[in-house]
């Protein structure tokens, strides 16, 4: 089986935002593979070592991305691809990413794509969905079983706590929802296997694509932080009274019941 | 200027969602007095038109086909798709919910659009429409317009007001026949683990535990709490983690991220992964026996107690409030 992974590098969950000159300060920031590309990674490691065939992980990104492309190769990955987009590309959105991915993969005869359901920085969940639009072929979102037979993948979806168990054929594009396994962590030989696996280095220009075929379709003119909350109150005395009061303060001052 | 901009009013369960009472409010901004077009897909769905027109819409267009009876990506975009044709609007809006989040980026991609997801407010400012979003589970928020294409939104349940209910409007309904064809899933079961009670991402109370609770069992008062106030049970990661209840539960990073009115944490203690899905909800409320949890910190309200202590007689109060008023 063909199979490829769309993967993002994100910030680790447990950093805190910062601001400078208006952008995410990424100074001494820790970078991991977003957590749900994580899942796709080990569930694309598992249909292969059950069916057979390739991974290969696919990447929009910088230079620095080639690290979690590697930790990917590490975890057991055949293949990586990063799609270097540092010097061609200012500004892109989701319609920019879908679109050089797309071009990426639309000779690659892939059997199966699989991708997070969002990203935990950009959360726009837009990704997936659009590259399966563009090629023409089946998706299905946020998944959490994946069994596949031959030419048919029955596939266990996510739909805010209710499940969706379906049927489809391939070729197939996933995305991955909390639950559907365990990513495993690289081992030493692993690591070790890993730099010696292929990671290719692509342009815009490798793709046949230029600036404007993937230009942005909408535009960020700010980020911004949230207000910090003040610390509230702290309710004191006899816990009864305590609770009296609390339900005096939500109904009275806080007016939510 | 004014556009024609289309919203999706979603049915689920025998009604339409609050959220899409919403997008029509949101879609109300967009057209910038042009005309906000209702679209409800299923295969009964013409009932509901009145009550869209009702909270804003000034017209509805249905698609029914008994092809439609579930949601499906193929079926739903032949069925949208088969509208924006006829119509060539210059706006859709959806409620950012499992089917917003699974049709939209379809939909743009086929009209060459861009998508601006999850918006939790929209507003007119010097000729530009600009969305705010949040970004990084709500640590960050970002302020985006559309510079190209249609201007296409999927709107955050619970945070643009829906507008006042009107009985007195009245507008046309009318259909589109769409040859429903060529669905490439089939849905062979749906397994409802989320039917009993309130929504979670609707809510607009919130009773969560964390690993406090300690078990399944932990979840009961917590439950108790939740049905006197009419809302849902959340959990943080660690109690899921700890197998105390399932992962549809989660608000966090990973997980629901979730804006109620009122948020009653139990036993959290406060993890910056957990604060990222809930530290946006109006009046937060903290149970916990450490005080110096980090939850304290982003809490209106704080107990310093035992959860199974405080949160039974909490409820047993609120029963009270609720007879009085």
């Amino acid at each position: 089986m063909n199979i490829f992974v769309l993967m993002k590098r994100t910030f680790d969950t447990e950093e805190k935002i910062t601001i400078s000159n208006g952008k995410i300060n990424e100074d001494g920031a820790e970078f991991i593979i977003n957590p749900y590309d994580e899942y796709a990674i080990e569930e694309a490691i598992q249909v292969r070592d059950a069916n057979g065939g390739e991974v290969t992980v696919v990447s929009v990104g910088n230079e620095e991305t080639e690290k979690q492309l590697r930790t990917a190769l590490a975890m057991g990955a055949d293949k990586a691809v990063l799609i270097n987009t540092e010097d061609d590309i200012e500004y892109g959105d989701q319609y920019t990413t879908a679109k050089i991915l797309a071009e990426y993969l639309k000779d690659k005869e892939a059997d199966l794509i699989l991708g997070g359901n969002v990203a935990i920085d950009g959360g726009s969940g837009q990704v997936g969905p659009r590259v399966a639009e563009l090629l023409g072929i089946t998706y299905i979102t946020t998944i959490t079983k994946l069994e596949i037979d031959g030419n048919t993948a029955t596939v266990t979806r996510d739909v805010e706590g209710d499940s969706e168990v379906i049927e489809t054929s391939l070729p197939l594009l996933v995305t991955a929802q909390q639950g559907l396994n365990e990513p495993r962590y690289p081992s030493l030989p692993g690591i070790m296997k890993a730099k010696k696996k292929p990671l290719d280095e692509l342009e815009l220009d490798d793709l046949d694509l230029e600036e404007d075929d993937v230009e942005a379709k909408t535009k960020t003119l700010e980020i911004y932080l949230p207000p910090k909350k003040e610390a509230g109150k702290v309710l004191e005395g006899e816990v009864e009274d305590q609770v009296k009061e609390l339900v005096k303060l939500l109904h009275s001052e806080a007016k939510v019941v | 200027m004014a556009r024609k901009v289309l919203v999706l009013g979603e049915v689920r369960d025998g009604s339409l969602r609050n959220v899409s009472f919403e997008a029509v409010a949101a879609a109300k901004i967009v057209s910038e007095g042009g005309e906000v077009v209702g679209v409800l897909i299923g295969d009964s769905v013409s009932s509901f038109a009145q009550e869209l027109i009702q909270y804003g819409a000034d017209r509805v267009i249905t698609v029914e086909d008994e092809k439609l009876k579930q949601y499906t990506s193929d079926g739903f975009a032949q069925a949208f798709l088969a509208v924006t044709d006829q119509e060539s609007p210059e706006g859709i809006i959806f409620g950012h919910t499992a089917l917003g989040k699974d049709l939209s980026p379809r939909l743009a991609s086929k009209l060459n659009s861009g998508l601006i997801s999850d918006a939790t407010s929209l507003e007119e400012t010097g000729g530009n429409l600009v969305f705010t979003r949040p970004i990084f589970s709500g640590k960050a928020f970002e302020k985006k317009v559309v510079t190209d294409g249609l201007i296409i939104a999927t709107v955050r349940p619970n945070n643009i007001t829906a507008l006042e209910k009107d009985e007195s409007r009245s507008g046309d309904v009318s259909s589109v026949s769409v040859e429903i064809k060529d669905l490439r899933t089939i849905i062979k079961e749906v397994v409802r683990k989320a039917s009993e009670g309130v929504d979670l991402s609707e809510a607009k109370v919130i009773v969560a535990g964390g690993r406090g609770v300690k078990s399944e069992d932990g979840f009961n008062p917590l439950k108790e709490l939740a049905d006197v106030l009419g809302g849902a049970v959340g959990a943080s990661r660690g109690a899921c983690d700890a197998d105390y209840c399932d992962y549809s539960l989660q608000i966090g990073q990973t997980g629901k991220v979730v804006t109620p009115d009122l948020y009653i944490a139990c036993g959290i203690s406060g993890a910056i992964q957990h604060l990222a899905g809930m530290s946006n909800s109006k009046v937060i409320v903290a149970i916990n026996k450490d005080p110096e949890a980090n939850i304290f910190k982003v809490a209106d309200y704080g107990i310093v107690g035992d959860l199974f202590e405080v949160v039974p007689m909490l409820t047993e109060e609120f029963k009270k409030l609720k007879v009085h008023s």
